[in-house]
């Protein structure tokens, strides 16, 4: 569907992309993780046709990138939140739309649908100033995803969206995809990313650092901590025992045989066992991991 | 195109439907109207004669001065008087004193002239002037010139007419004057409103972010220049309603003038003689004006007009869309941008002010070609006529710099148009500019 190929765009003062490569299947949910600054919405913004790589090229669909042929399909929602705030929100929507490529009865159709959706029929008279900031990001995602895009690329879709409005978004996205749209989206908020997405790529200082599916790349970085929860004390295991929370235990195995003495001995002890697990690395903690001591990006002088 | 289109049909109606523009369409005119009778108002009311008070020791202007003046009249007091300036000052119906001192070895010595809150010019120069006249003709007297001879002396005047050589019409150099620099203005006012409407527009776009997701959906390029047409027709839209409501005022006006006019003359009318002579004064003075302004070539001037309105918006909107892309949220930044736009707005101005002047001089002849100022240059020579080789070749070089700009500004707008935070320094934008 989309595939990356050595992308690299240079500002002035930095290399805000520096030779990114990776693919994305269509249907697929992916994440775009990185801190602030490292250049997520460069790439996103090269990814919609806004600005043109320096060096590398974007397949679309198997054929080169091109804005004037393709933006009709992509639906591109930037960090920062744009309308007109005076204009009249249902006009707003049609032109918009248009722009897109709707014919006016096409988009007037499309934006009926989506705003009984969501339950924003009354929204149509009014502007986009009084609107509060979490309404206007809903009507935002609406207007990106108005003329059905093959691909959604939303910088930071979540941020100043209460539980609410982002439980609405999230639903709607897991619909999307399962329609076929494929779905990019950029975010620093991992809880999220392991709810979402199928798979990632973690940026850092311009540089890929990290990529693959959501699952192996947790795999990969497990600790083989395990949770165990009894409601009596365990003694013996000192060596295993990493931290402990009244009877709540994170205890550390290099090997089954480990684990399985220690349940061995809860059992012999007659000890309630009321849940033992794996514990697997949060994407945060792995994000925290990669990016820690890597020192914050430098200004470059040219 | 289509989308070019569309965006053009939005700029255009949400201006046209916004209040502000009916309030300043409609309003203004009649704004303009009203103070223009207010000042009308206010000139008549002030016409009321001042009177001056002569008091004239030396005996020999008694009487002479001329008691046909529009704003003076005078009276005269005897020169042995006592306290003469504190009598003035309790007197409520006199305006000015003036003192003439007696005369040393038969020639004038000295006056004063007193008035409360200090003399205007314009009564310093009625008494020099008459007070001179007098004593002129005594001079002349005594040199042996007879009255008559005097009288034909002062009553000559040299009527000069003025032609233009290639179409052998008359003209009156001041209603050019006042035409050229009256269209030429209002270029000027027309490119500041307008182009500085194209950057607002701009400005909103890039600081309320909406660019970035217009920009995925057209090309920079086709914002832009949907941007300006769009402000484009507004203005034209506004230009027509203001032509109409002219032409219709004039239409009003013509059918009411006649009690306008005998309103305004109220005063004289108790007097037929004077009513006779002061409309045959309006007749004498304002026929051949009335018919050189039917003789400019309306034909030419309003197509110019056009021309240059639309060469002249077109080339200063490119460049003034290119600055909003540069400002960030800071106004003063967009104060500081605006400088090398403006700079040849004002050029412009200040050579037109030498064009009316002197509209064939070699600055003039510049500034009428050049075109980032020939839109207000070319406009003020218009009406004295100007060689059909400089029209065409302005025309054209207009349209080329319209052509030039635009594709710099398109380059500037791209880039700028995306970027946030720190303004960039002129040199980063020649590099915008440079790149492809």
């Amino acid at each position: 569907m989309l595939k990356l190929n050595h992308l690299v765009k240079t500002y002035a003062t930095q290399k805000a992309v520096d030779d990114i490569s990776f693919s994305v299947k269509k249907g697929c949910i992916f994440g775009l993780l990185g801190p602030n600054g490292a250049g997520k919405s460069s790439l996103l913004r090269m990814v919609t046709g806004i600005t043109l790589p320096d060096r590398g090229e974007i397949i679309f669909n198997n054929e080169p990138f091109l804005l004037t042929k393709h933006s009709e399909q992509i639906g591109y929602m930037p960090e920062e939140r744009g309308l007109y705030k005076k204009m009249k929100i249902g006009e707003q929507a049609l032109y918009l739309a248009q722009l897109k490529g709707l014919s006016k009865s096409e988009a007037q159709a499309k934006i009926n649908f989506w705003f009984n959706r969501l339950d924003m029929q009354s929204w149509v008279n009014k502007k986009v100033e009084d609107l509060s900031k979490g309404m206007s990001q809903k009507l935002q995602f609406v207007l990106t995803v108005v003329h059905d895009p093959k691909l959604l690329i939303l910088d930071e879709p979540f941020s100043g969206l209460d539980p609410l409005n982002s439980e609405i978004i999230k639903k709607e996205l897991f619909e999307l995809a399962k329609n076929g749209s494929t779905i990019i989206f950029s975010t620093h908020r991992m809880e999220q990313v392991e709810e979402i997405c199928e798979e990632i790529v973690l940026i850092n200082k311009g540089k890929s650092i990290l990529q693959g599916d959501v699952k192996s790349i947790k795999e990969q970085f497990k600790l083989n901590h395990f949770k165990l929860e009894i409601n009596d004390e365990l003694k013996g295991f000192d060596n295993h025992i990493i931290s402990k929370k009244g009877n709540e235990y994170i205890l550390h195995f290099n090997n089954h045989q480990d684990a399985n003495a220690v349940l061995n001995y809860c059992i012999h002890q007659q000890i309630k066992i009321i849940s033992f697990q794996e514990v697997l690395p949060s994407l945060n903690e792995i994000f925290i991991n990669q990016v820690e001591g890597s020192a914050a990006r430098q200004f470059t002088n040219n | 195109m289509n989308k070019t289109w569309l965006i053009i049909k939005r700029e255009y109606w949400t201006r046209v439907k916004k209040k502000s523009f009916l309030i300043t369409t409609i309003l203004l005119p009649v704004l303009v109207a009203c103070l223009i009778a207010l000042v009308t108002y206010l000139a008549a009311k002030s016409e009321q004669k001042q009177l001056i008070v002569i008091q004239d020791e030396s005996g020999f202007f008694i009487n002479k001065l001329d008691t046909t003046d529009e704003s003076y009249k005078t009276i005269y007091i005897l020169p042995n008087v006592n306290e003469s300036k504190k009598d003035f000052l309790t007197r409520k119906d006199a305006d000015i004193l003036v003192h003439i001192f007696p005369f040393k070895n038969n020639q004038p010595d000295s006056v004063i002239i007193y008035k409360e809150g200090g003399v205007s010019l314009s009564a310093k120069s009625f008494i020099s002037r008459e007070l001179d006249n007098i004593y002129q003709i005594k001079q002349m007297q005594d040199a042996g010139i007879n009255k008559i001879q005097i009288d034909s002396i002062n009553k000559s005047e040299i009527a000069i007419k003025s032609y233009d050589l290639e179409n052998n019409k008359e003209t009156s150099s001041e209603i050019a004057m006042a035409m050229g620099y009256g269209m030429g203005f209002l270029m000027y006012i027309i490119i500041f409103i307008y182009g500085a409407g194209v950057m607002r527009g701009v400005m909103e776009e890039k600081t309320n972010r909406i660019a970035e997701v217009i920009i995925s959906s057209v090309k920079p390029f086709q914002l832009m220049m949907g941007k300006i047409f769009g402000i484009g027709l507004v203005g034209l839209t506004q230009f027509i309603i203001w032509l109409s409501l002219m032409g219709f005022m004039f239409l009003i006006s013509q059918i009411v003038s006649p009690e306008i006019r005998e309103a305004m003359h109220s005063p004289i009318i108790q007097n037929p003689e004077m009513q006779e002579q002061a409309l045959q004064q309006v007749n004498g003075e304002f026929a051949p004006i009335i018919q050189t302004i039917l003789h400019q070539n309306w034909g030419l001037i309003i197509g110019a007009f056009l021309f240059y309105f639309l060469g002249g918006y077109f080339i200063y909107a490119a460049m003034f869309a290119a600055v909003g892309s540069l400002v960030n949220e800071d106004p003063q930044e967009a104060q500081q941008l605006t400088l090398p736009v403006s700079m040849p707005i004002i050029f412009g101005i200040i050579i037109l002010q030498a064009t009316i002047k002197d509209p064939n001089s070699p600055l003039a002849i510049f500034g009428s070609l050049f075109p980032l100022t020939s839109p207000i240059v070319m406009l003020g020579r218009i009406p004295y006529g100007v060689p059909t080789w400089q029209i065409i070749t302005s025309m054209l070089l207009l349209i080329g710099g319209f052509i030039l700009m635009t594709w710099i500004s398109a380059k500037i707008y791209r880039t700028g148009i995306l970027m946030y935070g720190k303004k960039p320094s002129w040199k980063e934008v020649i590099k915008w500019i440079r790149s492809s």
